[in-house]
């Protein structure tokens, strides 16, 4: 609890990052679909390198503000600069930039070495030069061999990275994914993310990627931007969002929460404490600030971050244990308790002897560490 | 389970409901091929003797030569016209959203349900008085607006089908608007394109009512030309030329299918 930083001025001091290291910025970017509003003055830095997530559910502009880094249609309102050249008007074709699509989009017509070879022909690449690109793209991408296949020809996770390499070859200012991964199998999804990050890291491309997978987010992004409504809700590194939630919106969206009812006992500095039974726990304070003491707040609380004790101990609060869901690596209790806000209160265990130390049925006191919990203003 | 004798007799009565429905539907192109085949020159049936003299004479009668050749031109100018006008209607109608745009799609696309002959008629009018009745152009004109709807629709929905991500893709490697047009828009609607003049070409080919009224001794089509010989002559090369006529009409179908696939292009796939 000792390290506990402002979340809001965390998000202010990383989304402004000094110019030169710039490599994509939106400025106050707005964007309209008729009466819609898609984007309300969004602001964001992906410095040169970096991997940056665009993270929410559906509708919330995520998509839209990755075609509008892409020039497929122009913003209503900011500047978007790639490489500190103002773009707004500047077509997709000139932009320099690498676009991964959902489905892909191989061009069917073509094999596998001719879609590849696509950005370089139009560049006007001479053909020796062209051919030894495409040949270390596929090396890079470990589909040597396949040069002559039509993309109907290769697997799911094949194609994608057809398009990866497609995208890579022409040396792209910024590479933009828009969420590549969704379909794919689980299994391959994790090892083609793996890969992805990877190649990344070995090129030092800057990447944005748009995402509703909030795992996803969590395991790629250098940084990522929680959005939602067409507004950026976080920005932070994926240890921030995860640990230190500036909002109710993104402690729910990114990990699963508890919410437990709790008090405000009062403000110290950045931190404040709220009561939930006999407990105490610290939390960022800034997420609190203008409401009163003794108010009644929500304390989210991450499911690793609750502790089960034996009922009789002094404890935040206390239930009756309802499932339990044995999940390979830890075990996922659920707990029915007065104290929660909604449903029931998830504990996550990482030995499987809790299985056996609290049956369903059982009596359990649930205490609450003293880190990592954030807690917003009933309302 | 054992199927009762109630649902055997349904079962039968199903399939002898189809077997009279199919057997209507070929009934005339059977009459017309067995009376093709007969030997005596009166249009009889059944015929009592078999012979291919009457596909002798059709193909060695003057006039059908010279219609199957006027048809033939007629057929290429108009379809080709069509293809391109249809083509960047269709990419308009597809691409922009502008004033007026079902008015002008409703246009283009009445000639479904006003009558040949009133089209046939009004471009006769219309080439008297500037006095183009003898020659070509107007036969033409008239089959472009005739096949000019089927050249859409076919365009069209081979538009609709087209995923727009090839070409964002194209974009975002880098290649302008003319070059994503010609080395991936092109190519992918090769097939609705083809489809699209072949369908134009058989219905031009084909086309009876409209030709009747626009074309002149010298400029008529097979079609006009038949219709002349029958109202002089009742022999059964005329059953001789449909017969030759279906089978070229089919034989090209299903060419188109086997290389094409016809059945993409008359179906929305899925809607953007």
């Amino acid at each position: 609890m000792n390290i506990l930083a402002d979340t809001s001025a965390a998000a202010q001091t990383s989304g402004f990052a000094a110019g030169d290291d710039v490599a994509v910025r939106f400025d106050s970017v707005t964007k309209r679909f008729g009466e819609a509003v898609a984007l309300r003055e969004v602001s964001l830095s992906v410095r040169r390198g970096e991997f940056m997530t665009l993270l929410g559910p559906s509708g919330c502009g995520k998509t839209t503000l990755l075609n509008l880094a892409a020039g497929f249609f122009s913003p209503d309102g900011g500047d978007i600069r790639i490489g500190g050249e103002r773009v707004n008007d500047v077509p997709t074709y000139k932009r320099e930039i690498g676009m991964m699509f959902q489905n892909y989009a191989l061009f069917p017509h073509m094999s596998l070495a001719d879609n590849i070879a696509y950005g370089l022909k139009v560049r006007r690449v001479p053909k020796k030069e062209r051919d030894r690109r495409v040949e270390e793209v596929l090396a890079l991408v470990r589909l040597t061999g396949l040069e002559g296949r039509k993309p109907r020809q290769l697997s799911g996770g094949q194609q994608q990275r057809v398009a990866l390499a497609r995208a890579l070859v022409i040396n792209p200012t910024v590479l933009l994914l828009d969420e590549p991964f969704s379909a794919l199998d689980k299994n391959l999804r994790a090892s083609m993310q793996v890969e992805l990050r990877e190649i990344q890291r070995k090129l030092k491309v800057t990447t944005i990627f748009v995402t509703h997978d909030q795992g996803e987010a969590l395991s790629l992004s250098d940084r990522l931007a929680v959005m939602s409504e067409g507004c950026i809700r976080q920005l932070g590194t994926p240890e921030e969002i995860y640990r230190r939630p500036c909002d109710r919106f993104v402690a729910s969206f990114v990990g699963d929460a508890n919410v437990l009812r709790g008090t405000l006992d009062g403000l110290d500095g950045a931190h404040a404490v709220v009561a939930v039974g006999v407990a105490r726990v610290k939390v960022p304070a800034s997420p609190l600030r203008g409401v009163a003491a003794s108010a009644p707040v929500d304390l989210f609380v991450r499911p690793e971050q609750l502790q089960m004790v034996d009922a009789d101990e002094p404890c935040a609060t206390s239930g009756t244990v309802a499932a339990q869901v044995y999940q390979g690596g830890h075990v996922d209790l659920y707990i029915d308790c007065a104290e929660s806000v909604r449903d029931r209160l998830l504990v996550r265990s990482a030995g499987h002897d809790a299985m056996t130390r609290w049956p369903i049925g059982a009596q359990v006191g649930i205490s609450i560490g003293d880190d990592d919990a954030v807690a917003f203003a009933t309302g | 389970m054992p199927r009762s004798t109630y649902q055997l007799g349904l079962g039968f009565v199903g399939k002898l409901a189809v077997l009279l429905i199919l057997g209507f539907l070929v009934l005339p192109v059977a009459v017309v091929t067995i009376a093709a085949f007969n030997d005596r020159a009166i249009l009889s049936f059944p015929p009592q003797a078999w012979s291919l003299r009457w596909f002798a004479k059709a193909i060695a009668y003057q006039d059908f030569r010279d219609g199957f050749r006027n048809g033939l031109i007629v057929t290429a100018w108009s379809s080709t016209i069509a293809l391109l006008v249809g083509a960047m209607f269709a990419f308009a109608l597809d691409r922009y959203r502008f004033r007026f745009s079902k008015l002008i799609e409703a246009i283009l696309l009445s000639p479904l349900v006003i009558p040949h002959f009133t089209v046939g008629l009004g471009f006769l009018i219309l080439a008297a008085q500037i006095g183009w009745t003898s020659g070509y152009a107007v036969v033409v004109f008239c089959h472009v607006v005739l096949v000019l709807p089927f050249v859409i629709r076919s365009v069209y929905v081979s538009l609709r089908n087209l995923d727009q991500s090839y070409e964002l893709a194209a974009a975002s490697l880098g290649a302008p608007p003319l070059r994503v047009l010609l080395t991936v828009t092109l190519p992918l609607l090769l097939p609705g394109l083809v489809s699209g003049w072949l369908f134009a070409a058989i219905l031009s080919f084909n086309e009876f009512t409209a030709s009747l009224f626009v074309t002149a001794q010298r400029t008529q089509t097979l079609p006009v030309a038949m219709y002349n010989y029958v109202r002089e002559y009742a022999d059964p090369s005329m059953a001789a030329l449909s017969v030759m006529y279906i089978v070229g009409t089919a034989a090209l179908i299903i060419f188109a299918n086997a290389f094409l696939g016809l059945g993409k292009v008359l179906n929305i796939e899925h809607t953007r």
